[in-house]
């Protein structure tokens, strides 16, 4: 009976070493992976997201599991999906992020990364990926700074300030309109903010790939901006800019009241979302008044501190 | 239709005989139970995502896949509503595995020397077939069917359902209708064990020696309503189902009025470098008829009454041990009506001899009592890298009361044991294939002819694709 049992478990065993053989010619590595792999070792690499740290290391198996399908192994935005998607996955590579609190041209800071993870990226095919713990996601941040040497040459920018946004009022929407038209805008959102201005067929962004502006007028309730959702979000894009797209920053052009009316006018463009620029308007019959200047007002001058400028 | 397991089930008082012999069908019909799985490239080609993202090893879903899942097959972005797709593209998946197996038995039933004999048997065989189509109708309302064949062909519908998600924008507010899967989050649908005497969960499917309920199944798909609601982040999911008692089978062809239901609940927390863990519970209860109409003695689908109760109860836990190491653990207190441990009940496919059909209000035999037992798993997994997983599961089921005091304490109790692992030579976006090898072992109490231990065991290697 003895024997039998042993007999049993060489049987066992032994099947399991074949089987193990039978997948070691496939696999000429160690631990059997597909695809290229970053230079070895890895950069040390880490990120700090408040009292998390994250380490390039234990960010690596995260990456090939979820980001390199789109992302490419290598970080370079061709991932095996890269060919079917619009827009184009980040290409981490060259560094260039669109969401950050950072001044346009600088590294996002870990926290603009960790935030742009778990946020997604709407109009796009990267997904809410609020399901990783807080390590997780401080890891993959170490990770891809590994692609791009600009991690180690340069520190981050240092987030601009975003002053206390002021009341809605039916001047401030209407002074956002105003510079809607003279910062021009317009041109590639629309006049009604439907991303469909002269100029929007013809824009790319830094990799020529064509893309499209904004179409403010999709907002619904739940809807959200490529970089966050609140109204400080949209501040954010004014004095940051999109890197890597046509949308500059403005940091260097308008005050931050101006951005602030821009914020609240933009918002009236969201004709199906329920906001206070919204109940504003519609207080004030539904139609925004001419905006007549005021002779006191001095022209506008950067006052964030921000680096850059609008191109 | 997959990989089968050994069930647990047996059939009226014929303890020595008829029980070891359904064994044993069972395992050398090892493919013929169905375990249909949930991995579907065609999901991860409409979102252009690895299968790795939603399976840690497919088909077993990653935090990021059971979030996906609970939104109703939705990763909640611009790419959701089939109005985005290309009209060309259809969500369908095919899942089959081919494989050579070794299946042995310690005792059967034979004519010859002394009435039972050991067999083994080694061969190459084929696995059932899933075809697994599901996706949104329009934003927030998708569906799944689930037409699956077993080796031979023969098809059924494992799983077919509309459900409709976000109801008045909340994630708590999910509802599906149809024939589905009960939300625990630990899946057997979703199990990485293939082989015929460890393929399944034995706690999913546990039925005493000599009971007549087949009813309180939970692995088995049922057909009623689910309400399922969970925080933004899925961190926190609960859920409500009401079923037919029939055991997902169609046509109510047991009870007039006879309803089960089952209610999840879990909480997942971060545990910092360690990973997400989540801790929850379930309850399943119902209840069944154990009588029936007859006519010229056979008994009349649908006519059932004298509803008796069941319940099964436990907690489940997925627990991390940083990014390689994950345990998954599940118990469950079970107990039936000291009517169905006599075995009354499911008259209707044999499981039950027909004679035992009381009339309403009939008496209980003698010495009868409510079966009660317990048990548990552990089913660990070491994801080398989301390429290679080594997987075992331990599993035990102990009787704790049986139906009648005469029959012995252990009769029915269960030990199972699966080790193995699952590499697949490429991961992409279009398509599943893993080379699967793995070994289980399982014993049952008192259930060989002989009226003695019966165990098997089972060897195989196959290739596992999905398409």
């Amino acid at each position: 009976m003895k024997n039998l049992k042993q007999w049993k478990f060489r049987i066992a065993f032994g099947c399991l070493a074949l089987g193990a053989l039978c997948i070691l010619p496939v696999s000429a590595q160690d631990a059997p992976d597909v695809g290229p792999h970053p230079a070895q070792p890895l950069k040390p690499m880490e990120s700090h997201i408040g009292t998390v740290t994250g380490h390039a290391k234990g960010g690596k198996m995260d990456y090939r599991r979820y980001c390199a399908g789109c992302h490419g192994d290598l970080g370079d935005g061709n991932g095996e999906n890269t060919p079917w998607l619009d827009p184009r996955p980040r290409d981490f590579t060259i560094a260039t992020f669109k969401c950050r609190s950072t001044p346009t041209g600088t590294l996002p800071t870990d926290q603009d990364l960790f935030n742009t993870i778990g946020r997604g990226v709407t109009n796009s095919n990267m997904p809410v990926w609020n399901s990783f713990s807080d390590q997780q996601r401080a890891d993959l941040v170490a990770y891809i700074k590994i692609f791009s040497p600009r991690w180690e040459k340069e520190k981050a920018g240092e987030p601009i300030k975003i002053p206390a946004e002021p009341p809605v009022t039916i001047e401030s929407i209407a002074h956002g309109k105003a510079l809607f038209t003279k910062l021009e805008c317009w041109k590639c959102h629309g006049p009604e903010g439907k991303g469909d201005g002269p100029s929007a067929a013809t824009l790319t962004d830094s990799k020529d790939q064509p893309i499209r502006p904004y179409d403010f007028s999709s907002g619904r309730d739940d809807s959200r901006f490529k970089c966050g959702s609140t109204n400080q979000d949209i501040y954010k894009i004014f004095m940051t800019g999109v890197d890597g797209t046509p949308m500059p920053s403005f940091a260097d052009t308008i005050q931050p009241n101006d951005a602030w009316d821009l914020v609240h006018f933009l918002r009236t463009l969201q004709v199906h979302r329920h906001s206070k620029e919204n109940d504003v308007l519609k207080a004030a019959g539904g139609k925004i008044p001419p905006y007549v200047e005021k002779p006191s007002e001095a022209p506008s001058q950067p006052s964030n501190g921000a680096a850059g400028g609008g191109k | 239709m997959h990989m089968g397991m050994q069930s647990s089930r047996t059939g009226n008082t014929c303890v020595g005989k008829c029980f070891p012999a359904a064994v044993l069908g069972i395992v050398f019909l090892l493919l013929a139970v169905s375990q249909p799985a949930g991995a579907l490239p065609a999901f991860a080609r409409k979102y252009g995502l690895r299968c790795s993202a939603c399976h840690e090893s497919w088909p077993m879903l990653t935090y990021f896949g059971q979030k996906f899942k609970d939104n109703g097959y939705q990763l909640m972005n611009d790419k959701d509503a089939p109005i985005w797709q290309n009209p060309g593209y259809w969500p369908i998946t095919l899942r089959m595995t081919p494989f050579w197996s070794r299946e042995s038995t310690n005792k059967i039933a034979v004519d010859t020397g002394t009435g039972v004999a050991g067999l083994a048997t080694t061969g190459f065989n084929l696995s059932g077939l899933d075809i697994l189509t599901g996706g949104t109708l329009e934003k927030n309302i998708s569906f799944l069917l689930v037409p699956s064949a077993d080796e031979t062909g023969a098809f059924h519908f494992e799983s077919v359902n509309v459900r409709f998600d976000n109801l008045f924008h909340s994630p708590w507010l999910n509802v599906r209708v149809g024939k589905f899967e009960l939300d625990s989050f630990i899946s057997e649908k979703r199990t990485l064990t293939l082989s015929a005497s460890g393929g399944g969960y034995q706690l999913f499917h546990f039925i005493p020696v000599s009971d007549g309920n087949i009813f309180g199944q939970l692995g088995d798909n049922q057909l009623g309503v689910e309400w399922m609601g969970h925080s933004f982040n899925d961190r926190t999911r609960l859920s409500a189902a009401v079923f037919s008692s029939t055991d997902g089978n169609v046509d109510v062809p047991y009870g007039q009025n006879s309803y089960s239901a089952f209610f999840a609940g879990s909480q997942a927390f971060s545990a910092g470098k360690l990973g997400v863990q989540r801790v929850g519970g379930y309850a399943m209860v119902g209840v069944a008829p154990t009588t029936y109409l007859t006519s010229v003695g056979v008994p009349i689908p649908g006519s059932g009454t004298a509803n008796k109760s069941y319940s099964r109860i436990g907690f489940e836990g997925l627990f991390y041990l940083g990014p390689h190491l994950d345990f998954q653990v599940f118990t469950q207190h079970g107990s039936d009506d000291a009517w169905f441990g006599a075995c009354y009940g499911d008259i209707i496919t044999g499981t039950c001899d027909p004679a035992n059909n009381p009339t309403v209000g009939g008496t209980l035999p003698a010495g009868a009592r409510n079966p009660t037992w317990n048990g548990a798993f552990v089913e660990t997994h070491f994801v080398w890298n989301p390429q290679f997983t080594i997987f075992q599961r331990s599993e035990w089921v102990r009787m704790s009361q049986q139906a009648f005091s005469v029959m012995p304490s252990n009769l029915g109790d269960i030990d199972n044991y699966v080790f193995g692992y699952r590499y697949n030579p490429f991961m992409t976006s279009r398509a599943g294939f893993a080379f699967h090898n793995e070994y289980s072992w399982i014993r049952q109490r008192g259930t060989a002819p002989d009226a003695t231990d019966l165990s098997s065991n089972s060897i195989m290697l196959g290739f596992d694709f999905a398409f």
